[in-house]
């Protein structure tokens, strides 16, 4: 079902303070769509409108044509997730997961045994007697999401579930958490600020900034083609260069520095135009001598960050600050306050106007 | 110059106990010393025997008493619960501005001293005060008796201790996440269901330390029973004062001292452990 969340210009205004600008969004049922922004970006306000917890100024919330924005947090059906999981901690796992079958009335014999299978289902089997406080930060996790999904709710809202756990538990907890909403086909709203997570896990990636949606796209797309500079720094690193179009037809734009740079993509773009070029640092080449058929430049190794398996070589093209991706093996040849040539072919160009 | 603060921590460990050393003196001299008298004294005076506490537990106006006590502690704590868990609430979750307010009233009714506030309610509560006079303003013929009745002792401890209980269910109610209460509401709990499952148990270590608190205090409250209460329904604390000062019976209010210092740290210790269980999901 397409549109099965439909969020119609919502606008928050706190005082003279506008959190939220005109956000329109649309969510097919089953989808998977991460909000991603830096915080204060309006992210978690459009979440906590979704769950009720915050009114809207402005704009309408429907779920499956419906809409839910007069309705009660208590009415909305709709499961959440809260960043410190917020487990009751007078209950046990199991009790904790009953209670929203309980406060829909379901006996407790049954809700208890409904409960321990959701348990079962989140890798808890055999946990369930056990208060939160005795739970590692995973299997809270893993009871807060149970406890979010035994009522079989219309919408699963995730407020930075996996902020608060080690690296390690966070990959596993973004394959399980997939694997959970895929078995269940709940349509899931997934907010983060954490741009390797929303890229690993989401059919769809919303990018917020200042209280507007910057650009909607699936993870691989916003990649390769940012909409603006915001969404382009944001999401990987970035090389972000200047440049004013001198020939749209023949895709060429000119930057003092490094003159005509070829680009890919857009052709309709007009002569004279601003604009600036991304180029990711792992499709520029690193050499001592300039590359035939690519572009070249010149640039001063600045610093050379060492990962083992790869490197990252920052430097300067003139007065442009750049970062080049290489395999570790490569950086050998370099050293820190060596001149050398970056080269890249037009098609890892990509022209953002915005 | 003079003790740097890395020879406090020496090994030597004479610093601690030298700065120890006049709290420790002074609890001995004026604490330990005392007890102990009173407790030789329970059974000694007038000679060495169990007859104090064989008086003390067989004799009907001890027992009646006692009794009586625990009743009204046990009453007092209930009304200042009634009372303080609303206040609390609201204290915790008004605007700054009236929690402020509130707070104010309740410390600065704490702060007073309690011989003042006794007295109060006694210049209120008098024949000649004011809710007397609004009594038969409003046309009762016979105004009741106030003053000097179990009604107005309860009223001031009630008034006393209410601090106490307000200020441990306050604390605990602050450090609440709100989170929780959100999650109880997204989970589909509403009003009776959402404070009955969620807010009141995670309420309930406060309610605990603040009831234990307030009864046991009650337990051996003096001065405001004996001032504004009716002499037919004495409190331990008051009997004991009795049966030194009228009839010099040292050893017959030892023993009940004692007794009563028993069941308090009996009270104490099953606190204690429930504290320590609390802690499990504080």
């Amino acid at each position: 079902m397409t549109n099965y969340l439909q969020l119609s210009n919502i606008t928050k205004t706190y005082g003279h303070f506008t959190a939220l600008d005109d956000v329109s969004l649309s969510v097919d049922k089953g989808e998977f769509v991460t909000f991603l922004g830096p915080s204060g970006s309006g992210k978690t306000t459009t979440l906590m409108i979704i769950a009720g917890f915050e009114k809207a100024s402005g704009g309408t919330v429907q779920v499956g044509g419906r809409s839910i924005s007069e309705l009660a947090p208590h009415e909305r059906n709709i499961g959440i997730v809260f960043q410190n999981y917020a487990l009751f901690p007078h209950k046990t796992a199991v009790e904790n997961v009953y209670f929203p079958l309980q406060m829909r009335g379901v006996s407790r014999s049954q809700g208890l045994r409904q409960a321990e299978d959701m348990l079962s289902l989140v890798g808890l089997k055999g946990f369930g007697h056990r208060h939160p406080k005795e739970l590692s930060g995973g299997q809270q996790q893993r009871v807060a999401l149970a406890r979010a999904l035994v009522f079989e709710p219309s919408l699963l809202l995730l407020d930075e579930p996996l902020g608060a756990l080690d690296k390690n538990l966070r990959e596993q907890m973004q394959i399980e958490i997939k694997r959970i909403q895929r078995s269940l086909g709940v349509t899931t709203i997934f907010v983060t600020h954490d741009q390797s997570e929303a890229m690993s896990m989401s059919d769809r990636i919303v990018v917020f900034e200042k209280g507007r949606i910057e650009q909607v796209a699936a993870p691989l797309d916003i990649y390769h083609h940012p909409q603006t500079s915001f969404v382009a720094a944001f999401i990987g690193e970035s090389n972000l260069i200047p440049a004013i179009i001198t020939s749209g037809t023949d895709r060429t734009a000119e930057n003092p520095t490094l003159g005509a740079v070829q680009y890919a993509g857009e052709d309709t773009l007009a002569d004279g135009q601003k604009v600036t070029l991304l180029i990711r640092p792992e499709h520029i080449k690193l050499s001592r001598n300039p590359i035939e058929g690519r572009k070249n430049a010149r640039m001063i190794v600045e610093t050379i960050v060492n990962y083992g398996d790869n490197a990252l070589v920052i430097g300067r093209a003139g007065d442009i600050p750049m970062r080049v991706r290489v395999l570790g093996a490569d950086v050998v040849i370099i050293k820190e306050g060596e001149e050398c040539c970056i080269s890249w072919a037009p098609d890892a160009v990509f022209v953002i106007t915005k | 110059m003079g003790i740097s603060l890395s020879k406090l921590t020496e090994k030597t460990n004479i610093w601690p106990w030298l700065l120890l050393a006049p709290l420790g003196i002074y609890m001995l001299i004026f604490f330990a010393v005392p007890l102990a008298e009173v407790a030789i004294m329970s059974f000694t005076e007038p000679k060495v025997s169990l007859a104090n506490y064989q008086k003390v537990v067989t004799g009907a106006l001890y027992q009646r008493v006692f009794l009586n006590t625990f009743v009204t502690a046990a009453f007092v704590t209930l009304c200042c619960l009634l009372v303080g868990y609303p206040l609390a609430y609201l204290m915790a979750h008004s605007k700054p501005r009236t929690a402020m307010l509130i707070l104010l009233l309740v410390t600065m009714s704490f702060w007073t001293s309690f011989l003042v506030r006794t007295y109060s309610w006694m210049v209120l509560l008098g024949n000649n005060g004011p809710l007397i006079a609004f009594l038969q303003m409003i046309g009762v013929d016979k105004p009741p008796q106030l003053l000097f009745t179990r009604f107005s002792s309860t009223l001031a401890m009630v008034h006393i201790l209410a601090p106490y209980m307000i200020m441990n269910i306050y604390s605990v109610m602050k450090k609440i996440d709100p989170a929780l209460i959100r999650s109880a509401e997204s989970l589909g709990a509403k009003g009776w269901s959402l404070f009955r499952h969620v807010y009141l148990p995670l309420t309930a270590p406060g309610i605990a330390n603040g009831s234990v608190l307030v009864f046991v205090i009650c337990l051996g409250f003096y001065v405001t029973p004996v001032l504004l209460g009716s002499p037919r329904e004495q409190m331990v604390a008051g009997l004991i004062g009795h049966q030194i000062e009228e009839f010099l019976a040292f050893g017959l209010g030892s023993a009940m001292a004692m007794i009563l210092l028993v069941v308090t740290l009996i009270i104490l210790t099953i606190y204690h452990r429930r504290f320590g269980l609390d802690k499990l999901w504080g």
